[in-house]
């Protein structure tokens, strides 16, 4: 976190965080500007470089207003301190006697702004630091005069709290070059990479006359590398005739090594996986064992047991799923002469990346520079660490030339990482009056991250296809520290009085998983919530006093009721869901109303959500107003499709994702707790909206389907 | 060489007829704002006006635009000025990353010189063949019947 002022008054954050379509850079300029006393027309947030900024490593997890929020504040509140000072000596008066507003500093009659003062706190800083040419840097300052540093409430709330439009938008609505899509540097050649057509194939040659790194025809060049192999030409036109060339002229080794896609629960229970228990938390120093065990079978059903009240279990699951964001990935990377290396990227960590790069390279990571530029939406691990090799390995075949590299559709749909498969068995004893008394929990799942540095490998895609060839193990899953990976939200938020809860994470996968926008949490808070409402049906309950019975947590039933008076609970046709994300985040509860005629229509979601502080309101409601169409589109009809050798699910017709027509009005109330720290939105949506949309659909026609997406054919067979 | 009339003023341009206009736009004509999205017409990101008529550009050579009238997402509005949907998306802040609005844009405009008053039934007919990833559809429809007003 870097806070420094310019001669000009303009004040440039180095917050280290990316714009990945959510709006966080204005967020965190909004918290800026009220902590500096500064206009925000005054406040510049610089993308993230590895060349100056800092390392705050990925912006992700819902985490960058928690966590990059207090720091920046704190970085700011110091710059601040350090300006009131330099205005009060030139007054003569006490620094507590300087208030700044507006970037306008003032005592009596007195006033003086940012710029003016910019000049001697330089120097006096300079002067401490002997270090030439220093600026205003946190840290090097003095204490803040007022408040404590970081905590809300010790600066004026002049920008947090309100909706400030969103920084980036202009340019996007005028459009304007923004993305690195749009990226012309100059005497910038395109690139292609004719990637493999399926998981396991390895390029066994090239037909006469494209073989190799020659010249191909004059103005292309063709770079291979085993069986990573790419196509440069001038125009982009050229470079797509090129790789269609290079498609015809390719021969590829193919084995059959996916899955049945219509048996995943019995891929994700055979393993070889890796247990863990979950809750309780296992003793300190008790280490995890790979286990090859018997396979459970998917069970579902009621049986009572004598003396323990009635058992009941069920299996829910949901299928892989694709990021589908509307661009395909995109980098550009130059070879200097000196052998350093330039990268653009739209990465989630500027810092993670370099490594990662540099690695696979063979170069020091003080020899690559990463510089962020904006993509579009990203919701998690997709193609843009991988694309960025992709262009450095191409780059590397022309030194001094910068190289553009864009994945195709069917790229971007079959080869960036997909969210995992998840099955899940719940199993719960109740007593007379239908209360839980005993809850298991056990989930089958691949890992949710494989990003770059994860398993202390890059990670990157084309380093697998190498002649030199990187292994990439299974995904692993985050640190409990971190949120968890297939067990975020598998603990319930309910007062149950036994809570057992077991992960097993796949360790032999032929499928690519990573971070999908909420990890597990989709497929946990989907499955909790569905069977909640399977035991308030069983118990003749209303699924709303059946889960406030149980549910102490005050900001938890605040929220539960805002959704449910807002959606006017108590018709048919509605259903409920609802989560903590990650137990410490986001209160989230929606409300779904469900038509089932020809196939499942989401009429209205209405949801109530509780992040604490709120320091752009609009910008939490359109987080969650996205989270909410996107979940809705997971549920209803997403499923990445594979047969025993490919992925194939790679267009828009055979990935379908909600379009206008199918989208529903979507509601928003926020339940406002301004004593409370911030935390993130961007997620908290996510496993609510699956689990209204299927409890709606049963309250609506009384069939519970508890496999995603729910199609008509999965209805229907949820009938037979 | 072909001739084409880009955003009101008539070009000449070398690229190759059988390229992707959208390569052309992108390219030699130097617009950025018309997106790859897909390659193949089926996702709205590169929609441009053809003779008035909304297009995928990325699916359509340069041949077959010769000798007619584009109007890409630079050109809804002449010279500075903004479009009544860019002004419109802006007031409901219609938008998270941006990189479907483009062609979002020129199917409402579209709309909306066909039809000033549209009902909602009819802005949500007309953007369906954009997708969105980041679930903003609902913003758009009501900044597209906003513009109407």
């Amino acid at each position: 976190m870097s806070v420094s002022v310019e001669p000009d008054g303009v004040i440039l954050v180095r917050a280290g965080k990316v714009e990945l379509g959510q709006g966080v850079l204005t967020a965190l300029a909004q918290i800026a500007a009220d902590a500096l006393g500064a206009d925000l027309a005054q406040v510049r947030m610089v993308p993230a470089n590895t060349g100056e900024g800092p390392d705050e490593g990925l912006t992700a997890g819902s985490m960058s207003i928690a966590r990059s929020g207090p720091a920046l504040r704190e970085s700011c509140a110091r710059v601040r301190a350090a300006f009131v000072a330099e205005a009060a000596r030139r007054w003569d008066v006490s620094p507590a006697e300087v208030t700044v507003r507006g970037g306008e500093f003032r005592h009596g009659a007195e006033t003086t702004t940012y710029a003016d003062l910019a000049k001697a706190v330089l120097a006096a800083e300079a002067q401490e630091t002997t270090e030439p040419g220093a600026t205003a840097e946190a840290g090097a300052a003095a204490e803040p005069t007022t408040g404590q540093a970081g905590e809300p409430g010790a600066e004026a709330a002049v920008f947090v709290g309100v909706s400030v439009p969103r920084l980036d938008l202009p340019d996007k609505v005028a459009g304007r070059p923004r993305f690195v899509h749009d990226l012309r540097l100059p005497g910038q050649l395109y690139g292609r990479v004719l990637r493999p057509p399926s998981p396991a194939a390895r390029l066994t040659g090239l037909a006469p006359n494209e073989d190799g790194s020659t010249h191909e025809n004059g103005s292309t060049h063709v770079v291979r590398d085993g069986s990573f192999l790419g196509v440069l030409a001038e125009t982009e036109p050229e470079a797509d005739r090129a790789l269609a060339r290079l498609r015809r002229a390719a021969a590829w080794d193919e084995h059959d090594t996916l899955p049945d896609e219509h048996d995943l629960h019995g891929y994700l229970r055979k393993g070889p996986h890796e247990t863990i228990r979950v809750h309780p938390a296992p003793q300190t120093g008790a280490t995890p064992a790979p286990q090859t065990g018997a396979t459970p079978a998917p069970q579902t059903g009621a049986t009572p047991e004598a003396g323990a009240g009635t058992a009941h279990r069920a299996t829910y699951s949901r299928p892989f799923l694709a990021h589908a964001s509307i661009a395909p990935s995109c980098a550009a990377a130059r070879w200097n002469s000196d052998g350093s290396l330039e990268v653009w990227s739209h990465t989630q960590g500027v810092y993670p990346l370099r490594a990662a790069l540099a690695r696979v390279l063979g170069l020091a990571a003080d020899r690559v520079e990463v510089r962020h530029v904006e993509g579009a939406g990203c919701y998690g691990h997709n193609g843009a660490d991988d694309v960025a090799l992709d262009a450095a390995l191409l780059a590397r075949a022309v030194p001094g030339r910068p190289v553009h590299v864009r994945w195709s559709r069917r790229d971007e749909l079959t080869w960036a990482p997909f969210g995992s498969a998840m099955s899940v068995d719940v199993a719960a004893e109740v007593d007379a009056a239908g209360r839980v008394a005993a809850w298991t929990y056990e989930i089958w799942s691949q890992g949710h991250t494989s990003r770059p540095g994860y398993a202390g490998v890059p990670g990157l895609l084309a380093a697998a296809h190498l002649e030199q060839p990187w292994e990439h193990p299974a995904a692993a899953d985050p640190a409990p520290a971190a949120g968890s990976g297939m067990a975020r939200n598998a603990v319930p938020i309910y007062d149950f009085p036994r809570v057992e809860v077991t992960g097993h994470r796949l360790l032999e996968t032929p499928i690519r998983s990573s971070a999908l926008r909420s990890l597990g949490a989709f497929m946990n808070v989907f499955a909790i919530e569905s069977f909640m409402d399977e035991l308030a049906l069983a118990a003749g309950r209303d699924p709303l006093a059946y889960r406030l019975d149980c549910l102490s947590d005050p900001r938890g039933r605040a929220v539960l009721r805002r959704a449910a008076d807002a959606a006017g609970w108590g018709r048919p046709g509605l259903g409920l869901g609802f989560a903590r994300y990650k137990g410490n985040g986001a209160y989230c509860a929606a409300v779904a109303e469900v038509e089932a005629e020809h196939d499942v229509r989401v009429r209205r979601l209405t949801l109530a959500v509780d992040v604490g502080r709120v320091v752009n309101p609009d910008g939490v409601r359109n987080q969650i107003e996205g989270g909410a169409i996107q979940a809705a589109s997971w549920t209803l009809k997403e499923r990445v499709r594979f047969d025993r050798r490919r992925i194939t699910s790679g267009d828009w017709e055979s990935y379908p994702i909600l379009r206008f027509s199918e989208t529903p009005e979507v509601a928003v109330e926020l339940v406002e707790h301004p004593g409370t720290p911030s935390v993130g939105a961007g997620e908290a949506a996510q496993g609510p909206v699956a689990a209204a949309i299927a409890n709606a659909l049963a309250s609506a026609i009384g069939v519970r389907v508890r496999d995603l997406p729910l199609t008509p054919e999965a209805v229907l067979k949820a009938i037979e | 060489m072909t001739r084409l009339t880009v955003n009101g003023t008539p070009v000449e341009v070398t690229t190759d007829p059988r390229a992707p206009l959208l390569d052309v736009l992108r390219g030699e004509l130097g617009l950025a704002g018309t997106r790859f999205g897909c390659g193949e017409g089926m996702c709205g990101a590169c929609f441009v006006l053809l003779d008035g008529r909304v297009t995928a550009a990325c699916d359509t050579p340069l041949s077959a635009a010769a000798g007619r009238a584009v109007v890409t997402v630079e050109g809804l509005a002449p010279g500075d000025e903004a479009h009544p949907v860019q002004r419109a998306i802006l007031a409901e802040q219609a938008g998270q990353c941006g990189y479907c609005l483009s062609g979002m844009m020129v199917s409402a405009a579209a709309l909306l010189a066909a039809d000033p008053r549209p009902s909602e039934e009819d802005v949500v007919a007309a953007l369906d063949r954009n997708l969105c990833r980041c679930g903003v559809h609902r913003r758009i429809v009501r900044a597209v019947l906003r513009a109407a007003e």
